[in-house]
């Protein structure tokens, strides 16, 4: 029981990350602009985060710190796929290059190396719980606020029928825009999860394909709050399970562990294959990926 | 036109990447000296940048031929380390091939498994609808972590504590190109520059490479027109993923003799600047792919000579050249303006 207790804890704690990048996928991606660079806003958020509380000594400072990040960098993003119409994979692309290259420059700038940042004092940290919470009250939230009022209305509009929403007079450029600076300032938010409360440090790389998990989630959720909620939760699952697994015996060979290569690419071959088992089933916003 | 706005972008991305490290503290004219001293300053850094070329080369091209049908293979990276593994595994088993028939049996076997671990992400796209960009970038994790465990547990050097595999047998080893000062150029860059020519022709002169283009620019144009959709997204995928086979040429045939965990500095992802550059062109792949080998050994030096200045600098780089060549509309004022002058021209030899 207890055992079951504690993975039902390290699932919530382990899917915060992915809940909050989903979240804002599903803005970005509800308002019809696909949003591949949600792993690059989790690396920047992450990092921000580590840097100011480890300046300010405050987790909040943090949080702040990694929405502005997320948002300057979903503002860079936004430019490049609405108003200069770049081809939204692509670009994506290029902003989690720049997420990737920028975050070590600065980190040796300010500390003198490209790994990690140092680590931040226990009581400094975020505590497990506000991240769990704050993803659930998100996740509530946007399903509300996407069914249930007119700026939800515009958002779905502008990723089914944008031309139908600029006849009755809405700026769809406006909403796009500010549906994928939100995106940023959500995944950023996940990053801040990374390094502030699951771990005592940003280090390079530890995002670790996330964002493209949230992705998969949003899509086997099929573009809505609460299934792509519980996606995060089954890959949450799987990163909980993968940790469990570590040192674990073999069942029929007592003496030996289940090689860690085998236990590691878990999370990833159950993204593989949900995202190949269900996919086919769900639709995406009529106008995705497409320019208005 | 594309050439010059290919120019443009990489102007562009570089100098925008060497204001960058003016904000770092750095002279940017310094900076740019290191880059090119360290890329052709003497005949031994030129072969390290044609080193570095060869394998950008042939991702270079496995993007390009990806993005042709209209998919976007970012997993040249797991294709390339599970290419490099069978083709090392082949040589370890089987170390007493000659050469020639060597380098043939190494190849096919990387060309099987690079080209098989693409076509499960061209027949998720094709059959199940999965997004390549996500299946690439997972197939990427779970091909790092089998490549750790074989060259760990089962092809493991026993003499070594670095993680690398045995050595492969002699015949497997390609001719180095000499006069380049002892770095480790092989024929692999032969076969790269060859592997772009065929593409070319592939390209310009197939049904294949007709259905190709037809399938990724427009899907239900090609449907209509008869092309089955699915087979050619398949079929691309997996012809990308035997290109990016080729860098266990260069590799594991040509340089190191071994499969050597991580050797491979992300020549998956820089491949996607080297094709987006060359904008769907794989004979403009060479060129590209001679400026990012450039970049990379580069900026390598960036870390001894500079004091706040890194390599990854070369990722900043690259994402300022994607971004500038994909952004369209940057190009849109410039086509434009050019547009009105050209039809005033009209206009004043019509009046």
């Amino acid at each position: 029981m207890d055992e079951m207790l504690s993975l039902l804890g390290s699932t919530l704690r382990l899917s915060a990350p992915l809940i909050f990048a989903a979240m804002g996928g599903l803005l970005s991606e509800r308002s019809g602009v696909i949003h591949i660079a949600l792993e690059g806003m989790m690396m920047v958020g992450g990092f921000a985060a580590a840097v100011a509380t480890l300046s300010f000594h405050s987790p909040l400072v943090g949080c702040a710190a990694a929405v502005i990040a997320g948002l300057a960098f979903s503002a860079l993003y936004a430019a490049l796929v609405i108003p200069f119409r770049a081809n939204q994979v692509v670009a994506g692309t290029a902003i989690n290059f720049l997420a990737a290259g920028v975050v070590p420059s600065v980190s040796k700038l300010l500390y003198g190396n490209t790994g990690s940042t140092p680590s931040i004092p226990l009581d400094e940290r975020l505590h497990w719980a506000g991240p769990v919470v704050g993803a659930i009250v998100l996740v509530a939230g946007l399903a509300l606020l996407l069914a249930k009022t007119p700026v939800g209305l515009w958002i779905r509009f502008a990723g089914e029928h944008p031309h139908a929403l600029a006849s009755a007079g809405v700026n769809v450029i406006r909403v796009r825009f500010l549906s994928v600076l939100a995106a940023g300032a959500l995944a950023a938010m996940g990053g801040a999860t990374l390094s502030l409360s699951l771990s005592s440090a940003y280090s390079r790389n530890m995002t670790a394909a996330r964002g493209f998990m949230a992705l998969a989630a949003l899509i086997f959720g099929k573009w809505k709050a609460w299934p792509a909620f519980a996606a995060c939760l089954l890959f949450g699952f799987a990163e909980a399970l993968q940790n469990r697994l570590q040192g674990v015996a073999l069942p029929w060979k007592p003496d030996e562990t289940i090689p860690v290569q085998f236990i590691q690419m878990l999370p990833y071959l159950v993204t593989l294959v949900v995202l190949a088992g269900f996919v086919g089933r769900s639709r995406a916003p009529k106008a995705l990926g497409t320019q208005f | 036109m594309k050439l010059l706005r290919s120019l443009l972008a990489l102007a562009l991305g570089l100098s925008l990447g060497l204001a960058v490290t003016a904000m770092a503290g750095e002279n940017p004219w310094h900076v740019l000296q290191v880059l090119i001293k360290g890329a052709f300053g003497t005949r031994y850094d030129l072969g390290m940048t044609l080193f570095y070329m060869t394998p950008l080369l042939f991702t270079g091209l496995a993007v390009t031929v990806a993005f042709r049908a209209g998919l976007f293979n970012i997993g040249a990276e797991g294709q390339l380390t599970m290419a490099a593994l069978a083709a090392a595994a082949v040589g370890v088993l089987f170390p007493n091939v000659s050469a020639g028939w060597a380098w043939l049996f190494a190849f096919s076997a990387a060309a099987f498994v690079g080209g098989g671990w693409a076509a499960i992400a061209g027949w998720l796209k094709a059959r199940r609808g999965s997004h390549e960009v996500i299946s690439t970038i997972m197939l990427n994790f779970i091909a790092a972590s089998i490549a750790s465990y074989v060259t760990l547990y089962v092809l493991k050097n026993p003499e070594t504590q670095s993680p690398e595999t045995l050595a492969v047998g002699p015949g497997y080893f390609l001719p180095q190109i000499p006069g380049l000062g002892d770095s480790p150029v092989s024929g692999a860059l032969v076969c790269g520059l060859l592997s772009a020519a065929v593409l070319s022709w592939v390209f310009e002169r197939t049904r294949w490479g007709f259905e190709m283009k037809v399938v990724g620019q427009n899907e239900s144009a090609a449907r209509m027109a008869g092309i089955s959709v699915g087979r050619v997204q398949i079929l691309a995928m997996t012809l990308s993923g035997i290109l990016a086979a080729g860098v266990a040429l260069g590799e594991v045939l040509g340089s190191a003799h071994r499969f050597k965990l991580g050797f491979s500095p992300d020549y998956g992802f820089i491949g996607i600047a080297v094709a987006l550059l060359a904008r769907g062109s794989p004979l403009a792949v060479i060129p590209s792919a001679f400026l990012f080998g450039a970049l990379h050994k580069g900026t390598a030096d960036l870390d001894i000579e500079t004091e706040h200045v890194t390599r990854d600098l070369t990722l900043v780089i690259q994402a300022l050249i994607i971004a500038t060549v994909s952004a369209e509309g940057l190009w849109d004022i410039w086509a434009r303006r050019r547009n009105i002058k050209i039809k005033q021209k009209g206009a004043q030899a019509h009046g």
